[in-house]
């Protein structure tokens, strides 16, 4: 059975698969990787099951060998990544040689890269998923250097002959996420809604990422979200895609690893299609809001 | 019932009170229809998560309103028993607070049959409330403390509002700690990882130091 070896394991890198939904009401969220869609393509090149575990590896400055050639796959974020210094396309089914070092160097788009290793990564599973929660210490601690990891056995399924896939790279410029309504947008005046989808950055409108978001939120630095009044509003269950307000007026997008509860009003929600782009943001990026249509 | 939106995979419904959320809550987990992936109870709502693929939020909606609420069947039978010492730092006073002795704050405590309402904050830590008196509770109403501890140990029980619980593992917290157990509320490798589900009935008991 294959093992990887982490030679450096990078400032954070993480076992995820498709997370644990439905334990909300023991008061745990579904975690999983951040970038569903990355992680997802990253499983289908090298032919995993879809529920095969992969590394969630923040900003790079990470790298491994294997004990044995074991195909594998990067998605997600796009930057340097190399086999003994030989750059390796993304996106594709490549064999990595025993005892060879692939190394990701810092991400330059977005800033989650997804590994997907054939055989998919095999740490014992908690509660039906390898996915680690950050914010409840649940699943498999972070990786940490000189750590060795057990690969799972191939699937029965060959590595598909894929020869290119298009994906393209996550932007730098500014992000656009759709929102549909929460359940407190009422508890907000009119000028804090239209400044949600107020684009104009250099006119001291619009949003950046701050760099103090992670699995557990993205916040975000603009203009304060400004309340009708200042009820206290009793905890009520959350999911990644709500933008909760903090007293303050300054918004939060609540990610994979959010609190499962919380006592601040929800003036919006991300849809799914925008979720995994949450995953991507860089600090400082811009971030517009639209407001999506149809049903 | 209210029934408010949550974005494009989620509806929000919303009650009056905590026990008709708690009732509401009990009656849509045994009437859940396909495509409902999750139902997140708290205090005066439950979060309705669905599977955009197999149910329409129209769908959703309709399946809440039909749904019969029987607010009162909120307990699920199951019973815990925590044994506890009546030791926590705030226990003199919280007793103060509630111009009781800390005797009356024990009995109190310890004679009620509480209820879990909800889990919040952290995996397995529960919202107990009593469970047989409505408005007045169990005459325990108590603020949080005005600074919360940095670090509050696992095992530690406290009371805020109308709620008792206890802390499953060291985190900061603002309740008021009157009580120590060492039962493990959440082991994630528990068949059960929480020992404390919404509907338990839960009572403390007197352990000797």
């Amino acid at each position: 059975m294959t093992r990887l070896t982490v030679i450096l394991a990078g400032p954070l890198t993480l076992v995820q698969d498709r997370g644990r939904p439905g334990l909300g009401f023991l008061g745990m969220g579904s975690a999983g990787a951040m970038d569903r869609a990355a992680l997802a393509l990253a499983n289908r090149l090298v032919g995993n099951h879809a529920d095969a575990a992969g590394l969630e590896i923040l900003l790079g400055g990470t790298s491994l060998r294997a004990d044995t050639a074991t195909w594998f796959a990067v998605t997600g974020a796009w930057g340097s990544v190399t086999i003994d210094g030989e750059a390796v396309d993304p996106h594709r089914a490549t064999l990595l040689p025993p005892g060879a070092l692939l190394t990701f160097g810092p991400a330059e788009h977005g800033i989650r890269y997804y590994l997907a290793v054939r055989g998919g990564i095999d740490v014992p599973p908690v509660l039906g998923s390898r996915s680690r929660d950050t914010l409840a210490a649940l699943g498999p601690a972070p990786l940490t250097d000189g750590q060795v990891i057990a690969v799972g056995p191939e699937p029965a399924d060959p590595v598909p002959p894929v020869d290119l896939v298009p994906v393209t790279a996550p932007p730098l410029g500014p992000v656009t996420l759709e929102l549909r309504p929460g359940p407190r947008t009422d508890w907000f005046t009119d000028a804090a809604w239209s400044s949600l989808f107020d684009s104009a950055i250099d006119d001291g409108g619009g949003w950046r990422v701050s760099p103090r978001s992670d699995r557990s939120g993205i916040r975000l630095e603009g203009p304060s979200l400004e309340r009708t009044d200042a009820r206290e509003l009793p905890s009520e269950g959350m999911l990644p895609g709500a933008i909760q307000v903090s007293p303050d007026g300054a918004p939060t997008i609540l990610a994979v690893d959010h609190p499962v509860t919380g006592g601040y009003p929800v003036i919006a929600v991300v849809t799914d299609a925008s979720l995994d782009a949450l995953a991507q943001l860089r600090p400082g990026q811009p971030v517009r809001f639209r407001l999506a249509t149809g049903r | 019932m209210k029934v408010l939106p949550f974005g494009d995979r989620a509806l929000l419904a919303e009650f009056e009170s905590l026990d008709e959320a708690m009732g509401a809550f009990r009656a849509l987990e045994a009437a859940r229809a396909p495509g409902v992936i999750e139902l997140v109870p708290a205090a005066r709502t439950v979060l309705v998560r669905i599977d955009p693929g197999r149910m329409s939020l129209t769908a959703a909606r309709n399946w809440l309103e039909s749904t019969r609420l029987d607010t009162k069947a909120s307990a699920t039978g199951a019973i815990v028993t925590i044994p506890v010492r009546y030791d926590g730092p705030d226990l003199a006073s919280t007793a103060e607070i509630l111009g009781l002795s800390t005797d009356e704050l024990v009995s109190r405590h310890s004679g009620t049959a509480w209820r879990c309402a909800f889990i919040g904050f952290a995996p397995g830590f529960a919202y107990l409330v009593d469970a047989e008196s409505t408005g007045g509770r169990a005459g325990l109403d108590v603020p949080r403390r005005a600074t919360s501890r940095e670090a509050v140990p696992a095992g530690a029980v406290g009371l805020a509002g109308e709620f008792t619980g206890i802390y499953p593992r060291s985190s900061p917290g603002g309740w008021q700690l009157i009580a120590t157990t060492e039962v493990t509320l959440f082991d994630p490798d528990r068949e059960h990882p929480a020992l404390i589900a919404p509907g338990t009935t839960v009572r403390f008991e007197v352990v000797e130091p």
